[in-house]
């Protein structure tokens, strides 16, 4: 495998020695119509070009990072997420990946279900809120839990949805999604068991 | 680099209009070298005064050429890698034939009697100049302002010749605000007397009409904050005000200037020809939706726009850009910061050179892959692959 470059908003981290882009590999067949939702400077996208032979488009809001991304060949678009799902048609993207990105969005429930509706799977990563150490630093300070994986203050967090592993299964379940795949992760190692409690992050592969 | 200003000649071209005009020159200039397979061909495409000086020191004027910040060894359009074409639209007055062209039947220049041209019919020419010049298929056609409207006809009109489209600053139709400055700067020439109908050759020509015509429109290719930072209430050579109407202020100066320098350089009637060119262009025309127009189209796509461009907004843009989203087609977008207003297209290089190089880079990777239809991959060809 090609050496990776660093992605600024990485998916998983690493894990037994596999690299975020070996994981997203393993989740995305190649030679299939990816949309990135939050693609940043586009890192993922152009390593799913290189390496899977994906056609990749991108969507983000800030543009001093379109711009980079463009720069680097990947097709983004430079518009807030939860507004440019409505353009495209149904089942148009084999998967649509949104990356540490659904905690950040006014209405996540809406996003999923566009996301869904325009891509044949989604690809949902997301910091899971019902992590021991989130858990523990809430009930001995009393306060707005603050650990590595949720750094900010509760007035400057970007993170204005919290949700947990548990509360995504009862979401798809809910809804009728099929969660066809899942990988949770701590740190560099997968969780296997109670992963509501263990994981720091989950990736999830959903379908409608 | 050194370039001189060369000419094409074709017998005839048909019109949109129904008219032919026989015969027809372009003024043209290439930059770089075209590569063994012929597949490294860029076409320029220029705004509303621009000419086929677009890189480069000019042999005949010394001067520089219009886009020379974007368009060298090592630029946004790298003529190190890159063939590069610029040519004069039809009806303009640099060069390429024109209102104030001779007309071989009445011996002598078309004036009023030049029939109304359209953006098709502009891009009708340069596919003639790329077919001239050995070129069966362009690996980028780009340009901003009336630029962008001609690189999007392009990629409609010969979609199976266009690899990929940029467009800057741009619309896929004249709006009533754009149509209604356009209208302002004609009515300033015509009502110039001048003008006389069009025929002031061998006479004095509208100067004045021309000139307030392009004051109009230099207005518009600026914007509040730009003008603010750039003139403010700054008086022009006085402490006081005049309290007469010689010129009290810098911003009147400037305009007076930039209109005074126009009329040297351009045609009344080109600019007459020209503006109603754009306002006549509307991508949709005969098509239920922009998106069902662009379903043409086969390149991938490059849309910038800037932040402060009144003239061409970006939601002008937006609408190019959700057409292709909606097709599901390849298309980068971004809106640059800038205040420069629509000026921007020409003033902001630097962004704008990375963004472009990256996209065409990304472009010839596409050209080299094995021709196939984008498309999802069919559910049954991914099941299968998923065993």
């Amino acid at each position: 495998m090609t050496q990776a470059p660093a992605r600024r908003r990485p998916l998983v981290g690493e894990i037994l020695g596999r690299s975020d882009y070996a994981i997203i590999g393993d989740i995305i067949e190649p030679g299939t119509r990816v949309l990135d939702l939050g693609c940043g400077e586009g890192e993922l996208l152009e390593w799913l070009a290189q390496n899977q032979g994906v056609e990749g488009h991108g969507v983000e809001i800030q543009p001093a990072r379109v711009q980079r991304a463009i720069a680097r060949g990947v097709s983004a678009y430079q518009g807030d997420i939860e507004e440019s799902l409505e353009h495209y048609p149904d089942q148009a993207f084999d998967y649509v990946i949104a990356s540490q990105t659904l905690q950040e969005m006014q209405r996540p429930l809406k996003v999923l279900r566009e996301m869904l509706r325009v891509g044949r799977f989604g690809v949902v990563a997301f910091p899971n809120f019902g992590h021991w150490r989130v858990r523990w630093a809430h009930l001995v300070s009393g306060r707005a839990p603050r650990t590595v994986l949720f750094p900010h203050e509760w007035y400057d967090s970007p993170n204005i949805h919290f949700l947990t592993i548990d509360d995504f299964r009862s979401l798809a379940a809910n809804q009728n999604w099929t969660i066809e795949r899942g990988y949770y992760l701590a740190g560099q190692r997968a969780v296997r068991w109670r992963e509501n409690l263990l994981a720091e992050v989950a990736v999830f592969l959903v379908r409608r | 680099m050194v370039v001189e200003t060369q000419l094409a000649r074709f017998d005839s071209i048909a019109l949109d209009c129904g008219a032919t005009l026989a015969p027809v020159e372009v003024a043209y200039e290439t930059y770089g070298e075209l590569n063994h397979d012929r597949s490294n061909a860029i076409l320029i495409v220029h705004a509303f005064s621009g000419d086929a000086h677009a890189a480069g020191v000019s042999k005949e004027t010394g001067k520089p050429g219009w886009w020379d910040d974007m368009i060298g060894p090592g630029k946004g359009f790298d003529t190190g890698k890159y063939f590069l074409i610029c040519s004069n639209v039809l009806g303009g007055c640099r060069g390429t034939t024109g209102p104030a062209s001779i007309d071989p039947a009445a011996g002598r220049p078309y004036a009023m009697s030049f029939p109304v041209i359209t953006i098709g019919d502009m891009v009708r020419l340069q596919n003639r100049l790329v077919e001239h010049l050995g070129i069966s298929r362009l690996l980028s056609v780009a340009g901003g302002s009336m630029g962008g409207m001609q690189a999007l006809e392009w990629s409609v009109s010969y979609p199976e010749k266009v690899a990929s489209v940029v467009v800057i600053g741009s619309t896929a139709r004249h709006t009533a605000m754009q149509i209604a400055f356009n209208e302002v700067g004609r009515q300033a020439i015509m009502a110039d007397p001048d003008w006389n109908g069009g025929d002031y050759h061998g006479g004095r020509g509208p100067a004045r009409g021309l000139a307030v015509a392009r004051m109009v429109g230099h207005i518009t290719y600026m914007s509040d904050e730009s003008m603010r930072q750039k003139f403010g209430r700054r008086l022009r050579e006085k402490d006081v005000l005049g309290f007469d109407f010689s010129v009290d202020f810098e911003v009147e100066s400037y305009l007076r200037y930039r209109g005074s320098q126009f009329v040297d350089r351009f045609d009344a009637n080109s600019y007459l020809y020209i503006t109603k060119a754009e306002d006549y262009f509307d991508l949709t025309g005969g098509f239920p939706s922009l998106a069902a127009s662009l379903e043409r189209s086969r390149a991938r796509f490059l849309v910038i726009s800037f932040t402060s461009d009144w003239l061409y907004p970006s939601y002008q843009s937006l609408e190019i850009v959700n057409a292709l989203r909606s097709l599901v087609r390849d298309v980068a977008y971004c809106a640059l910061p800038s205040e420069y207003g629509h000026d921007a297209f020409l003033v902001e290089v630097g962004e704008q050179s990375e963004i472009v190089r990256g996209f065409l880079a990304s472009a010839v990777r596409a050209a080299a892959r094995p021709a196939g239809a984008p498309g999802a991959t069919s559910r049954a060809a991914l099941q299968e692959r998923r065993g």
